[in-house]
C-alpha cells in the first residue's frame, strides 16, 4: 500500500537539479512580448490626464494599452465585478494598475512604465480602519452578526469581565516566486500558462475578457512557486493582461511582477482590530463573549466577506462558549486588496479568542493552560457500533451530548482534551514553566516566557458548492497510468499524496503514477486549490476514478478466468486471479485488445455539510483539525529583541496519506505563522505608500528564526469521518500553531511586571511592541512614535 | 565593452557585446537558457539566484541578481545545473535535500543547494550563517538544515575542486595565495565605452580622477539596485574587485590597514580574533552572499546613515585613508561624513584604506534589527570606553541609525568622561544621549525606539563589561 508511506515530494529531484520548470521557465516562441503595469502613484484620486507619450517611445516598447484602449475594460474580481484590469477615471489606492506595457523585454517594459506623466486629482483617501469607520465605507450593508445565547445578559451576570482592543497585522504571502502568467495565442482562442491556484478561475476571467467561451481558454500550471492564497485570486489581472495583448498582437505574451510591484499591486492576508468583552468567572470560566471584528479589506471586495466569515467561524476556537455574540465588519479603506491567505480568517479569529483566554487567565492568576482547559468543548465520546455513543445504549456516557459551536454546529469530533495531555507530557510543559519563573527571578535583563495553545480548524469550503472535485485517469496498454485532477500543486506536495492514493487502488508502485499539469481542458470547472482540500476533495475523486478502472479490469480478468471479480486483487504490481499472478501492464495489454475502456473520470462531492451565511447557521465544516503548540522564548527587556528557543507540536492529521509531507507541512506553517505574529509587520505611510515592499524591508522568518529544538508529531489517528484514506487535511491548521508563540512572548513580558496590569501585546510583536509592552508592565511612559525632527535614517 | 571570460559549469565562455551592468541572473536565465538559477527578489535579499563563483581566494556564495557580468572575469561560475557530476549522480547536498524533504515548492531549492554545496566544500558546519541569505517560506527551515547536516560528510564532488584547478592554472607564478585577484587572461585593465576594469590602484587613481563622475562598483550590493530596481543607467563604470592590492589587510605595529576592497566577510574572519565583538556584529551585517561580495571600503564610502560598518569603525578611532590621483589624505573616520548621504570626498577622489587600531578589550557592537539575520538596522551602536582606576579615561561611542550620518554620541561620552564607571553615570549618560540625536520614524523603527534602545545599549555596555549575559542569542531552552 503506497498511501501512508513518507516518500519524498514528486518533484524533489527536480527541483534540486534546477530542471523544475516554473512558469517563467517555460520557453516561448520567438518574439514573445514581455509587459508591465504602470501603477498608480497616489492612493485616491480622479485621473485627469495620463500622458504616455514617453512610454510609448521607450526603447523596445511595442504596445501600451490604459482606458481608452478598451471599449470595455476587462474585470479581475473573483467576486462582484469591481476590479478594473487598468483605472478607469479613478484610482483606488497607491500601487494600482493603471495602464500596461508590452515591450520586447521584461526590462524594457519595466523601465518604461515608469515614464508616463499622470495628472490626478486627489480625493481623500481612506486608509486605516478609523478612516473606513468615520466614513462608514464598507463592503455589505453593514457588519454582520452571529448570535448564540445571550451574550449581554451573561456578562452583565458574570462576576468578573474583562474587555479589551487588540490590533493584529496583516501578511505578505512572499511566496518565493512572484506572480507570472503567459499566453499563447491560438487560431480560435488562447492557451495561458499561470502560476494559480485557480486554473478554472482564470479560465473563466480570461475568457470574459476575449468574449470567448470558457472552451476556447485552456490554462495549465505544473507548479508555483508557492501560493499560500496569494494566487487564488491575485494572478488573474496577469493571466488576463497576457490574454489580452496576445490575441490583440497575435504574439505570445508573459508578464511577471518585480517583486516590489508584487508587493505593491497584490492584496494580503486581512489585518484587523478585535473589540473583546468577556464574562467570566473565578476560576476563568468564559460565561459570555462579545466579539467585534473590524476587517480593513481594502479597495474591491476581491475575498472578503467568505474571509471575514471564517474568522467569525473560528472566533470560539476549541473552546465551549454557551453565550457569544460576533459582529463583523467589512471595511472598504484605499489599499490593497486584502485577500485569501492560509487560513481563510481562521488565524484572525483564532488568535482573538486566544487573547480573551490569555487575558482572562491573567485576571484570574491561573496558568493560561488550566483556563484554556477548563473552557475546552466536551470530549466526543467514543463513536461507532458496540460503543454505545450513535444509538444511545445503556453505557453512553450521561454527559456525551455534542456541545455546538457559536453557529450551532455540533462538535462531534472534539480530541482537544487527550490531544493537550499528551503534548503537556511530551513537552515537559509544567516543569519547563516551574524551571522558567524561577529562572526569570535570576535574570534581570532577560526573561523566558512559554505558552500552550491549540487550534481547531474547520474543513470544508463555506460556499457549499466548492467542495467538488474531478479528476481523469488513463490506464495505458502498457500499464503505465497518467492522473489529472483540478488540484494544483504550490509545493503542499497534494500530487504525491494523490498518485500515492492511485497507486494504491492499482497496487501499483507510486512510480508507475505519472503525474501531469492541472489543465483545464483536462478537468472542467474545478475549485481553487485552497481551504486545505486539496488532497481531501481530488484525492477522492481520483480514487473515484482509479477504483472504476480496476473494476473494469478486475471485471475482465475474473470474466476470463471464471471467477468472481470480488476475488481478483491488485497488489505488489500484480493481478492475482485464480491462483495466477500476472504484470499489470499485461493485464491492461490485454484489456486494451478486449477493447476494455482504459480511461475513467471520477467525482467527489463532500458529504453532509450544509450552511446558511445569512443567519451564521449549520454545519459549514465536514470535520476539524486538531493540534497544539508549546512555545517557549526568550526576551530582553532593553530592546524587545526575542528567540523562539523550542517549539513542541503533536497535530492532528487524521491517519496520513505522507508523513514525511504532513511533517513539512506543519513546520513550515508553526514558522510562517509564528513570523505573521512576530516580525512581519506590514507598514503603510500617510499617503498609503505601503514602504515595506521588498524583503529588504519586509522579514520573514529566516533560517536561524526557526525554533533552536523543534519536535514535530503526529496524532496520527483515523478521521472519524470517511476521508481518503482517513487522513485530514493539513495545509492550514498548523499555521495557526503559530499563535503559542505570541502568547509565549505576552508571558515573558508579563515576567517584567508586578502582575498588577495584563500585558495586552498586540501583534505583530516585533522587537519595537515587546519593549513597549515591558515599559508598561515596568510602569514606565510609553516612547513617542513621532518624528522629533528631520535628518534621520534613510529607507 | 571589454570582454568578459569565465569558466561557466565547467566550461570557458566569453562574453562580448553584453551591457556592463548586465546580471549574471539574467544573463543565465534569458541569454544561456539556464533558468534553474530564480529570480525571487531581484535585490539580493532572498538567495533563490545563489551561484557559486571560485577563484584563487576559493568558492564563495553569491547573489545573481546583483552580479554584474564584469566581476565575474577570471572566474568559475556554478549553477545549480552544475552541481551533478558528469553522470549524473546528484552532488551529496541534492540527495540530502530529496531524502531530507528539504524541498516543498521548489523555487527557493536552487538557490539552497548552491549555498549548501559551497558551505560543504568548505567544511562550514553552521548552516544558520551559511543559510541566512536564502529565504524559504514552506519548509520552515528545518528539513533543510537536516539535509545539511547529513551531508556534512560525505566527499567534495571532483568536478568542484577543479574549478579551483582551472583558476590557480591561470594564475602568473608566484602569485600570492591569498590575493583575491586574478591577472585576467584577455582584455584585463583594458579601458573601452563605459567600463573600466583596473588591476592597480594606480590606474583607477588615474581614470576616476578624469572621469570623476563614474560610478565605481566594488561589490555591487547597494550600487546592484540602483540597476535593478531603480533602473538607472550607470555609465561610465569601473570595477574595481581585480585590484589585488586594495583587497590585503597589513599588520603595521598595533594597528591593521586595511584596504578598502576587501569584503565584510573577510574582514569579519580577520578581526574575530582582534575585536570579537565587532565581528559578530559583522556576521550579522548581512547574509553570507552580501558579505562574501560586499567591500567595507563600499559600506564606507557610499555614506549610507545605516551601513553598519562605521560606527565601530569610529567607535575604534579608526583613520580613513583617501586617494585623489597621485594625492593622499587621511581624517578620522567621523570627519568624513558631512550631512545626509554628503561625505568630505572630493571629485575623483576614493576610499583606498582605513586603518584601526589592533586591540580594543573594551569595544562592544550592538545591532538592532526587526529580524536577527540579513537586515538593516534599526540602531547600530558602537561602545569603546576606557576606565582606569574606576574613573573613565575615554570614551568613544558611535551610532548607525540614529541621525542622517553614522554618529558619534559627543554629549554621551562627554557625561562619561571623568567620571566614575557606574549604574548612576550611565543613567547621566544615557540622559545626556537625548541632546546628541533625534532620530526619525520609519517602517523599521519609531523614533522613541531608536532613542529608548539607544539608551539601553549604553545600559546593556555596563552589564556586557561586568560579565552578564545580555544577549537573547546565548539563551537556550
Amino acid at each position: 500500500m503506497s498511501a501512508g508511506l513518507p516518500l519524498p515530494h514528486d518533484s524533489a529531484p527536480l527541483q534540486v537539479s534546477g530542471a523544475a520548470r516554473y512558469t517563467d521557465d517555460i520557453p516561448l516562441p520567438a518574439g514573445a512580448l514581455h509587459l508591465a503595469f504602470g501603477t498608480s502613484p497616489v492612493a485616491h484620486g480622479d485621473i485627469r490626464g495620463l500622458d504616455l507619450s514617453a512610454v510609448r517611445a521607450a526603447p523596445g516598447v511595442v504596445a501600451v494599452l490604459s482606458a481608452e484602449d478598451f471599449a470595455e475594460m476587462p474585470d479581475c474580481s473573483p467576486s462582484i465585478h469591481d476590479e478594473p484590469l487598468l483605472a478607469v477615471g479613478r484610482v483606488h489606492y497607491l500601487g494600482q494598475p493603471v495602464f500596461l506595457v508590452a515591450a520586447e523585454s521584461h526590462l524594457a517594459a519595466r523601465k518604461a512604465a515608469r515614464l508616463a506623466k499622470f495628472d490626478i486629482a486627489p480625493l481623500p483617501a481612506l486608509l486605516t480602519v478609523d478612516d473606513a469607520l468615520a466614513a462608514n465605507s464598507r463592503f455589505e450593508q453593514g457588519p454582520v452578526i452571529w448570535t448564540k445565547g445571550d451574550a449581554a445578559a451573561a456578562i452583565a451576570a458574570a462576576p468578573h469581565l474583562v474587555e479589551g482592543t487588540f490590533e493584529v497585522g496583516g501578511q505578505e504571502h512572499f511566496y518565493l516566486e512572484g506572480q507570472v502568467a503567459a499566453a499563447l495565442p491560438l487560431e480560435d482562442g488562447v492557451h495561458v500558462y499561470s502560476s494559480t491556484q485557480h486554473p478554472s478561475e482564470i479560465q473563466h476571467k480570461v475568457a470574459h475578457a476575449l468574449h470567448l467561451p470558457m472552451s476556447a481558454v485552456r490554462v495549465e500550471v505544473r507548479r508555483m512557486g508557492g501560493g499560500f492564497g496569494g494566487k487564488e485570486s491575485q494572478g488573474n489581472a496577469l493571466a488576463i493582461a497576457c490574454a489580452v495583448v496576445a490575441s490583440r498582437t497575435g504574439r505570445a505574451a508573459k508578464m511577471r511582477y518585480d517583486r516590489d510591484d508584487d508587493m505593491m499591486i497584490t492584496g494580503k492576508r486581512h489585518d484587523l482590530r478585535i473589540r473583546y468583552r468577556v464574562g467570566h468567572d473565578a476560576t476563568g470560566k468564559i460565561l459570555g463573549v462579545e466579539f467585534t471584528h473590524l476587517f480593513r479589506c481594502g479597495w474591491s471586495q476581491d475575498l472578503s466577506l467568505p474571509v471575514a466569515d471564517r474568522a467569525m467561524l473560528h472566533a470560539d476556537n476549541c473552546y465551549h462558549l454557551p453565550d457569544i455574540r460576533i459582529e463583523s465588519h467589512r471595511l472598504k479603506t484605499n489599499t490593497q486588496s486584502a485577500t485569501a491567505y492560509r487560513g481563510f480568517g481562521g488565524p484572525q479569529g483564532m488568535v482573538g479568542i486566544e487573547r480573551v483566554l490569555d487575558h482572562v487567565a491573567f485576571a484570574v492568576g491561573r496558568d493560561p493552560l488550566e483556563v484554556r482547559r477548563a473552557n475546552f468543548y466536551r470530549a466526543a465520546g467514543p463513536t461507532g457500533p458496540g460503543t454505545g455513543h450513535r444509538f444511545g445504549g445503556a453505557h453512553s456516557p450521561v454527559n456525551s451530548a455534542p456541545q455546538t459551536t457559536p453557529y450551532h454546529m455540533e462538535v462531534e469530533d472534539f480530541i482537544g482534551h487527550e490531544l493537550v495531555a499528551e503534548l503537556e507530557k511530551s513537552s515537559n510543559y509544567q516543569a519547563r514553566r516551574a524551571e522558567i519563573a524561577a529562572w526569570n527571578t535570576k535574570n534581570p535583563i532577560l526573561k523566558r516566557g512559554i505558552a500552550l495553545t491549540p487550534v481547531k480548524f474547520g474543513i470544508s469550503f463555506t460556499l457549499t458548492w466548492l467542495n467538488q472535485a474531478g479528476a481523469l485517469v488513463h490506464v495505458y496498454q502498457d500499464g503505465s497510468i497518467i492522473v489529472n485532477h483540478g488540484g494544483t500543486e504550490m509545493g503542499q506536495g497534494l500530487f504525491q499524496k494523490v498518485a500515492q492514493v492511485a497507486a494504491g487502488v492499482f497496487g501499483v508502485d507510486t512510480g508507475a503514477v505519472k503525474i501531469t499539469a492541472t489543465d483545464t481542458a483536462k478537468v472542467p470547472n474545478t475549485s481553487a486549490t485552497a481551504a486545505s482540500s486539496g488532497s481531501d476533495l481530488n484525492g477522492m475523486a481520483v480514487r473515484t476514478a482509479c477504483e472504476t478502472l480496476r473494476g473494469r479490469l478486475a471485471d475482465f480478468i475474473a470474466d476470463k478466468h471464471g471467477v468472481p471479480a470480488a476475488s481478483v486483487r491488485f497488489e505488489g504490481g500484480l493481478v492475482h486471479v485464480a491462483g495466477e499472478a500476472h504484470d499489470f501492464a499485461r493485464v491492461a495489454a490485454w484489456a486494451y485488445q478486449a477493447r476494455v475502456s482504459l480511461s475513467s473520470t471520477g467525482f467527489y462531492a463532500t458529504p453532509k455539510i450544509t450552511w446558511d451565511r445569512v443567519k451564521g447557521r449549520g454545519r459549514p465544516f465536514f470535520y476539524f483539525a486538531y493540534g497544539a503548540a508549546v512555545t517557549e522564548v526568550v526576551i530582553d527587556r532593553l530592546t524587545g529583541e526575542n528567540r523562539i528557543l523550542r517549539t513542541d507540536i503533536l497535530h492532528d492529521t487524521g491517519t496520513s496519506l505522507n508523513p514525511a509531507i504532513d511533517i513539512g507541512q506543519i513546520e513550515g506553517a508553526y514558522v510562517q505563522g509564528a513570523g505573521w505574529l512576530t516580525t512581519e509587520e506590514l507598514v503603510w505611510d500617510g499617503k498609503g505608500r505601503l514602504t515595506t515592499h521588498a524583503p529588504s524591508t519586509y522579514k520573514i522568518p529566516a533560517c536561524s528564526d526557526r525554533p533552536r529544538v523543534f519536535n514535530v508529531a503526529l496524532w496520527d489517528r483515523p478521521n472519524r469521518e470517511d476521508s481518503v484514506g482517513k487522513s485530514k487535511a493539513v495545509g492550514e491548521p498548523p499555521f495557526m500553531l503559530g499563535i503559542s508563540a505570541l502568547y509565549a512572548l505576552s508571558n515573558a513580558v508579563a515576567a517584567c511586571g508586578d502582575g498588577s496590569r495584563y500585558v495586552a501585546l498586540d501583534a505583530p510583536a516585533t522587537a519595537e511592541r515587546v519593549l513597549m509592552a515591558v515599559r508598561r508592565q515596568e510602569g514606565r511612559e510609553e516612547f513617542s512614535d513621532e518624528n522629533s525632527s528631520a535628518g534621520g535614517p534613510d529607507v | 565593452m571589454t570582454e568578459v571570460a569565465f569558466l561557466l559549469n565547467g566550461t570557458p565562455v566569453r562574453i562580448a557585446g553584453e551591457p556592463a551592468t548586465r546580471t549574471l541572473l539574467d544573463w543565465l536565465r534569458e541569454s544561456r537558457g539556464l533558468t534553474g538559477t530564480k529570480e525571487g527578489c531581484n535585490e539580493g535579499d532572498c538567495g533563490a539566484c545563489t551561484a557559486m563563483v571560485t577563484d584563487e581566494a576559493g568558492a564563495r556564495a553569491l547573489n545573481a541578481c546583483i552580479l554584474f557580468l564584469p566581476q565575474l572575469h577570471g572566474k568559475a561560475v556554478r549553477t545549480v545545473e552544475g552541481l551533478a557530476a558528469p553522470d549524473g549522480t546528484p552532488h551529496p547536498v541534492q540527495a540530502a535535500m530529496v531524502a531530507h524533504h528539504g524541498s516543498q515548492c521548489g523555487f527557493c531549492t536552487p538557490g539552497f543547494v548552491v549555498s549548501m554545496a559551497v558551505g560543504h566544500l568548505n567544511g562550514r558546519r553552521d548552516h544558520d550563517d551559511v543559510l541566512a541569505g536564502n529565504l524559504c517560506r514552506c519548509t520552515g527551515y528545518a528539513p533543510i538544515i537536516r539535509a545539511a547536516e547529513a551531508a556534512e560528510s560525505a566527499p567534495v564532488p571532483e568536478a568542484l575542486k577543479a574549478d579551483r584547478n582551472f583558476i590557480l592554472a591561470q594564475l602568473p607564478q608566484g602569485a600570492p595565495i591569498g590575493a583575491p585577484s586574478v591577472q585576467a587572461p584577455i582584455g584585463a585593465g583594458g579601458s573601452a565605452p563605459g567600463a573600466f576594469r583596473p588591476t592597480t590602484a594606480d590606474e583607477l587613481a588615474a581614470w576616476y580622477q578624469a572621469n570623476p563622475d563614474a560610478t565605481l562598483i566594488a561589490g555591487a550590493t547597494d550600487v546592484g539596485l540602483w540597476v535593478t530596481k531603480q533602473l538607472r543607467d550607470l555609465a561610465p563604470v569601473a570595477f574595481l574587485n581585480g585590484i589585488a592590492e586594495m583587497q590585503v589587510i597589513t599588520r603595521q605595529g598595533d594597528s591593521l590597514r586595511i584596504g578598502a576592497g576587501v569584503t565584510v566577510e573577510a574582514l569579519r574572519q580577520a578581526i574575530a580574533p582582534l575585536h570579537p565583538s565587532f565581528a559578530a556584529m559583522l556576521r550579522r551585517y548581512a547574509s553570507l552572499q552580501i558579505r562574501n561580495a560586499a567591500t567595507i571600503g563600499g559600506n564606507i564610502a557610499n555614506g549610507s546613515p545605516i551601513g553598519d560598518g562605521p560606527p565601530p569603525l569610529i567607535a575604534l578611532g579608526a583613520t580613513l585613508h583617501l586617494r585623489q590621483g597621485d594625492s593622499r589624505r587621511e581624517m578620522p573616520m567621523e570627519a568624513f561624513f558631512l550631512d545626509y548621504r554628503k561625505q568630505d570626498r572630493r571629485p575623483g577622489e576614493f576610499v583606498e584604506a582605513l586603518t584601526i587600531p589592533a586591540t580594543a578589550p573594551a569595544l562592544r557592537v550592538y545591532k538592532l534589527s526587526k529580524r536577527f539575520d540579513q537586515d538593516i538596522s534599526a540602531v547600530c551602536g558602537a561602545f569603546n570606553v576606557t576606565v582606569e582606576g574606576g574613573l573613565v579615561t575615554g570614551a568613544r561611542i558611535a551610532f548607525g541609525g540614529m541621525a542622517g550620518i553614522p554618529k558619534r554620541a559627543a554629549a554621551t561620552e562627554a557625561a562619561l568622561l571623568g567620571q566614575s564607571w557606574s549604574a548612576a553615570t550611565i543613567e547621566a549618560a544615557a540622559a545626556a544621549m537625548a541632546g546628541d540625536f533625534s532620530p526619525l520614524s520609519d517602517m523599521r523603527a519609531s523614533a522613541g525606539y531608536r532613542m529608548q534602545t539607544a539608551q539601553n545599549m549604553l545600559r546593556r555596555y555596563l552589564h556586557d563589561l561586568a560579565g552578564e549575559t545580555v544577549s537573547v542569542l546565548e539563551v537556550e531552552a
